[in-house]
């Protein structure tokens, strides 16, 4: 703040009229078609891909629609379709639970213990590079392809768990342990996910600070929480954005599982049931815009609070 | 496309890799092998026949082609039928079609589960003209959307080949008709004879013999019924004939079809309690198991019979033929046992199908020929048209035609009953919840608050 005001008093005497001079000479015809070009696509695009669906989900959640036919059968309702959700829908306070502990989870333990094996991993320890691959192997699979997996080691009467252990426990069945067999599973791959985007940042850390820190006497973990930590900014925001939006969006493992029933309702499998065959167009919007807000609120406090800190 | 920005948020990927959905997994499963070849040329013999029987039809329907010619030209086919099987057993029909009417077939296959999730975007499309589907509800909402072309010209030269079932099952609500029946299969209680016969049990002829039978399965350390409904879909089939034997099946279809009567009719209440009555011999754990995985227990002799649909006989090894069924037992004496549930597959025509061949093709596949030529390869299923011959179907197949044939009324399946926004999102859950807690006072509550917001429409 202070530096935008001071500028203009010692600036504008002198180059002021250079300014102008250059300015007329920087931008010809061809540069605005240009420049026009370039903002107009990606916000054309933008506005296409994004702001539109957003916008007309928005509108289409006060609405009743099978989603056949013209847009006049559409009937207006008002906030029905939010009060069925609230009121009415069994799965709906069960599913917000299910997203919020899947939530926390990847926050507190599964985007953790990916940054701590790329910690481990930048070491350059013997193997690190096999270790790498294996942990990131699970990434490369498609989220189908590890609902398989999962299926195989989680199923009661056949799978590798309860086949090994001689245990009988109901894996997907019993719903006060599925969610986590499914967090498991989920956690899986998001730690591989993590570790890579992390090591990345690490790689990118200009080591003379690690030489500072080591000169200044400081410890390994000093040296990580002191200065490479902070260092890692934009990283660490990155990773909490993908955090929060891999929380929100979990749908495929518990699909796989169940179509997201019994005990692992989240809210994109139950727009995803509502909006599909079902075609109850309206009410899976209003589900769909529940699920919007809910994660714009974490979105925006924090990246509001990391560009102020920014600033200063 | 605004459809699918609802489901934008989800985004991620439809993975509709474990089949799962309604009841009609059965084409796309059926596991034996080999018989498309044997069964194509089983047909030739009866190509002819059914040559001069469809061009007679399209004739007599008013199309531009005299009776004698073959129709010529394309139509196109829109089929879930994704699996290797069905998908061998329908090119080798669509063969002896071309060959009966000089109609090309051009296939277009989509993945079972895909094919339901995105029908109504597919119905709006552009659609093949004749596509797979089935009868019940889940027909009569295209009907009533105007995506559908009726198809009664070509009925008028079948009508006599189907039973009344078949029919009704083909009209939708303003009296056309829509659909073309192909195939079905009854839900019944399987069993091995078997061990029947070596524990000395005999098939129970009402609920109360059942248990009987039950509880004697368990002394002698089976798992009575075997159950599963980790899918969500198999517990239906136990709703839908308990309320049928209890309630009837107009009380069932005014309540699961049209919600003319309430969930919280004592009398449903009455269909979960005795559900709740059969909790103790039915399968644990059933909530975290897939019909397969039950059907297995049936295969290995540890459970005692399965309640399911015939597609239960793909889980048998080939060749074994240790399987029969009785029909769901007699509940309530005045009700009696005539309403059989019986899914049936077949065939629509679009709005824009419209056309001499895709006639010419619903004809055909109307016919005993194209079925039985169909049903080669997979014997978990029985031919739609009455006038098929039973002569190569096995013991299994005679008596589900028997079940059928004597059926007053033929349910649909729940999923096919009744709305598909309320089968799939508000049932499953609510049966499943039924299933843990066995409240079935806040089951019904929590259904009829469900379809009070959801049938207004």
């Amino acid at each position: 703040m202070t530096a935008t005001q001071q500028t203009p008093v010692t600036a504008v005497p002198v180059e002021k009229p250079l300014d102008k001079n250059r300015r007329v000479h920087r931008l010809t015809g061809r540069d605005r078609v240009v420049i026009a070009l370039m903002i107009g696509i990606p916000t054309l695009i933008e506005a296409i891909l994004v702001w539109f669906p957003a916008i007309a989900s928005i509108i289409l959640s006060f609405g009743r629609w099978n989603g056949v036919g013209a847009f006049s059968k559409i009937q207006w309702i008002g906030t029905v379709n939010y009060q069925d959700v609230f009121n009415v829908d069994p799965n709906f306070w069960p599913a917000v639970r299910h997203n919020l502990i899947w939530l926390a989870f990847l926050a507190f333990i599964a985007s953790p213990a990916g940054m701590f094996l790329a910690v481990l991993l930048d070491r350059e320890l013997p193997g690190s590079k096999i270790m790498q691959s294996i942990f990131f192997l699970p990434v490369m699979f498609s989220l189908a392809l590890v609902g398989v997996i999962w299926q195989l080691i989680f199923s009661p009467d056949q799978g590798l768990i309860n086949g090994v252990f001689g245990t009988h426990v109901d894996w997907f069945g019993n719903p006060n342990i599925n969610l986590w067999a499914a967090l498991i599973a989920a956690s899986w791959k998001h730690i591989g996910y993590i570790m890579v985007l992390y090591l990345a940042g690490l790689k990118g850390v200009d080591p003379s600070l690690r030489e500072a820190a080591a000169i200044d006497g400081a410890t390994s973990r000093q040296t990580f929480f002191r200065v490479v930590f902070p260092a890692m900014k934009p990283i660490n925001i990155v990773i909490v954005v993908i955090t929060v939006i891999e929380a929100l969006r979990a749908f495929d493992i518990v699909f796989i599982i169940n179509k997201g029933t019994n005990g692992l309702q989240l809210l994109a499998t139950m727009i995803y049931t509502n909006s599909g065959a079902a075609a109850r167009v309206g009410y899976a919007s209003a589900l769909a815009v529940i699920l919007l807000v809910i994660a714009l609120v974490p979105i925006i406090s924090y990246l509001t609070q990391a560009f102020k800190e920014e600033k200063r | 496309m605004l459809r699918i920005l609802g489901a934008g948020v989800a985004s991620a990927a439809a993975l509709p890799i474990l089949s799962a959905c309604t009841g009609t997994s059965t084409a796309a499963a059926s596991s034996s092998a080999a018989a498309s070849t044997s069964s194509a040329a089983g047909s030739s013999s009866a190509s002819s026949a059914a040559s001069s029987a469809a061009s007679s039809a399209v004739a007599g329907s008013g199309s531009s082609t005299s009776a004698a010619t073959q129709v010529g030209g394309t139509v196109t086919f829109g089929s879930n039928a994704s699996d290797a099987t069905p998908k061998a057993a329908y090119q080798a029909v669509f063969n002896a079609f071309k060959k009966a009417d000089g109609v090309d077939t051009k296939v277009n296959t989509v993945d079972h589960n895909s094919f339901q999730e995105n029908i109504n975007n597919y119905l709006q499309g552009s659609p093949d003209q004749v596509f797979t589907w089935f009868a019940g509800n889940r027909m009569q909402f295209f009907a009533a959307q105007g995506l559908l072309t009726p198809i009664d010209d070509v009925w008028s030269g079948i009508e006599s080949q189907y039973a009344d079932g078949f029919k009704s099952a083909s009209t939708a609500a303003d009296g056309k008709k829509y659909f073309i029946p192909f195939y079905n299969y009854p839900w019944a209680f399987f069993y091995r004879p078997s061990v029947f016969k070596a524990k000395g049990y005999t098939v129970p002829k009402t609920l109360d013999e059942l248990k009987t039978l039950a509880a004697k399965m368990a002394k002698d350390g089976l798992t009575p019924i075997a159950f599963a409904d980790k899918d969500g879909w198999p517990a239906m089939g136990t709703f839908d004939y308990l309320n049928q034997r209890i309630n009837g099946y107009q009380f069932h279809m005014d309540l699961v079809a049209t919600h003319k009567e309430s969930w919280t009719n004592p009398k449903v209440k009455t269909v979960f309690d005795t559900w709740k009555g059969l909790f103790p011999y039915l399968q644990t754990g059933a909530l975290g198991r897939t019909w397969q995985e039950a059907a297995q227990t049936l295969v290995k002799k540890q459970a005692g019979m399965y309640l399911l649909g015939m597609f239960v006989g793909q889980q048998f090894p080939v060749g074994d033929t240790d399987i029969d069924f009785f029909p769901f037992p007699e509940v309530d004496t005045n009700v009696g046992m005539d309403a059989v549930e019986a899914p049936i597959d077949g065939f629509l025509l679009s709005s824009k199908g419209q056309g001499p061949q895709s006639k010419a093709l619903l004809t055909y596949l109307a016919s005993p020929e194209a079925q039985l030529l169909y049903l080669g390869a997979d014997p978990s299923n029985v031919a739609a048209n009455k006038t098929a011959s039973t002569a190569k179907y096995t013991a299994l197949q005679k008596k589900a035609v028997a079940l059928i044939s004597s059926a007053k009324s033929i349910s649909q399946f729940l999923d096919r009953d009744s709305r598909p926004d309320f089968a799939s999102p508000v049932v499953i859950p609510a049966l499943q919840q039924f299933l843990k807690d066995g409240d079935s006072d806040s089951v019904t509550k929590s259904l009829e608050a469900q379809a009070k917001t959801i049938f207004t429409s």
